[in-house]
């Protein structure tokens, strides 16, 4: 069974082996499918048409099967490997482990938040950077610059407490869990984290940063959280709705797999803590 | 809108300040309504435009039927229920106008040429 693990707490060994299949995806070109992938979601889910990936109840059973799926790719490079997740509420600076050299490397320098060390600097020859909004072929990172703060635990916690999934519109301007989490209203949790790392990472094309999968992981297990704190609350809307992934609807790009299939995660991979 | 002021007058500096002002949401809703008007300037050497275009051929990039150009070459932006927008450079930031997102675009871009929408 995959255990997914804070990433503070992962071994030497374990941040090498994650690199490592990343930088194996990324050879391939499956990495950059996935990039694609998102960024046309990003453009194509609007709050007044159809909706899936974002701004929309689905935004968290399509980020988890999305995150599966690339899960799964990194273990068919290397089996031992699982997403680490990066608890924003506790890892909080630019000088934190999980932006060290022998892991996702640090923030961009001033010129041009151009990603200069680290495995996934330009000059590496192993992180082009090919689908994004302009031809600059390097990663960037501005951590922290854009004048916003990580979100807190007691944010976090005021979102948690949420009883009602989601409710009407279903969009950017619904109240509910899903929306606060998502960011669009109120504390804004999982939208600002995006902004606070910056470049690359505040674009729609959010995934040419590996941060994206840790970042999402958490996001994961806020609603695995959330989950166990309110066991009468489900998924909604129950039944169809124009424009909105339903709980029994299937959601693109996948066609096989609805809200309903992604609501138990344990049969893929468990937290390391409950 | 004296973010943008600020930004305006850090702008130069480092890359660090990009974006640094957030711009309130609340101030654009009411102006799109009825449709954000037009605009073309020079915004720190790059030529901003922004115009509405009726019966637009953007739904299939889910767009509304207003168009960004930063030098000619199209910026996917997209606006929220609440009025505000975002674009596909900042699609995680709320701000105010299209005029807002075109220049925050050029900050971002520092010089950078957009590539044609996918
Ligand atoms: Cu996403
Ligand atoms: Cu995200």
């Amino acid at each position: 069974m995959s255990v997914r693990k804070n990433q503070a707490h992962l071994t030497a060994n374990e941040k090498r082996e994650f690199v490592n299949a990343l930088l194996e995806l990324k050879r391939s070109g499956r990495y950059d499918a996935f990039v694609s992938t998102h960024n046309g979601f990003i453009m194509n889910d609007t709050d007044h048409g159809d909706r899936v990936a974002h701004r929309s109840p689905s935004f968290l059973p399509w980020h988890r099967k999305f995150l599966l799926e690339f899960e799964r790719e990194l273990q068919r490079v290397n089996s031992s490997v699982t997403i680490p997740y990066w608890d924003w509420t506790a890892d909080r600076s630019p000088d934190s482990s999980l932006w060290a050299d022998d892991f996702l490397g640090p923030t961009g320098r001033s010129t041009d938040g151009q990603v200069m060390t680290g495995p996934f600097a330009y000059q590496t020859g192993n992180w082009p950077i090919s689908i994004g909004m302009d031809r600059r072929p390097y990663l960037r990172r501005s951590l922290g610059s854009r004048g916003v703060q990580l979100p807190t635990r007691a944010e976090v916690n005021s979102v948690l407490a949420m009883a009602t999934y989601d409710m009407p519109p279903w969009n950017s301007g619904s109240d509910g869990f899903r929306n606060h989490l998502e960011g669009w209203r109120g504390v804004d949790l999982h939208n600002r984290v995006h902004v606070w790392v910056g470049g690359h990472m505040a674009t729609g094309a959010s995934p040419n940063d590996p941060v994206f999968w840790l970042h999402h992981c958490f996001i994961d297990k806020l609603w695995d959280e959330w989950q166990r704190a309110h066991p009468d609350s489900g998924y909604l809307p129950a039944t169809g709705t124009a424009n909105v992934v339903g709980l029994h609807d299937p959601m693109r790009p996948w066609n096989d797999t609805t809200p309903a299939d992604m609501l138990d995660h344990t049969p893929h991979y468990t937290y390391d803590t409950a | 809108m004296s973010g943008i002021t600020r930004r305006q007058a850090l702008y130069g500096g480092t890359a660090a300040l990009i974006g640094a002002a957030l711009t309130a949401p609340a101030a654009g809703a009411a102006s799109t309504r009825s449709g954000p008007t037009p605009f073309s300037e020079v915004y720190n050497g790059r030529q901003i435009q922004g115009r509405s275009t009726p019966g637009a051929n953007h739904h299939h990039h889910g767009g509304p039927d207003y168009t960004v150009f930063i030098d000619g070459k199209e910026l996917h932006i997209m606006q929220n229920a609440d009025g505000s927008w975002v674009s596909v450079i900042n699609h995680y930031e709320l701000h105010s106008s299209p005029r807002a997102l075109a220049r925050a675009a050029v900050n971002d871009l520092q010089g950078a040429e957009l590539s044609p929408l996918p």
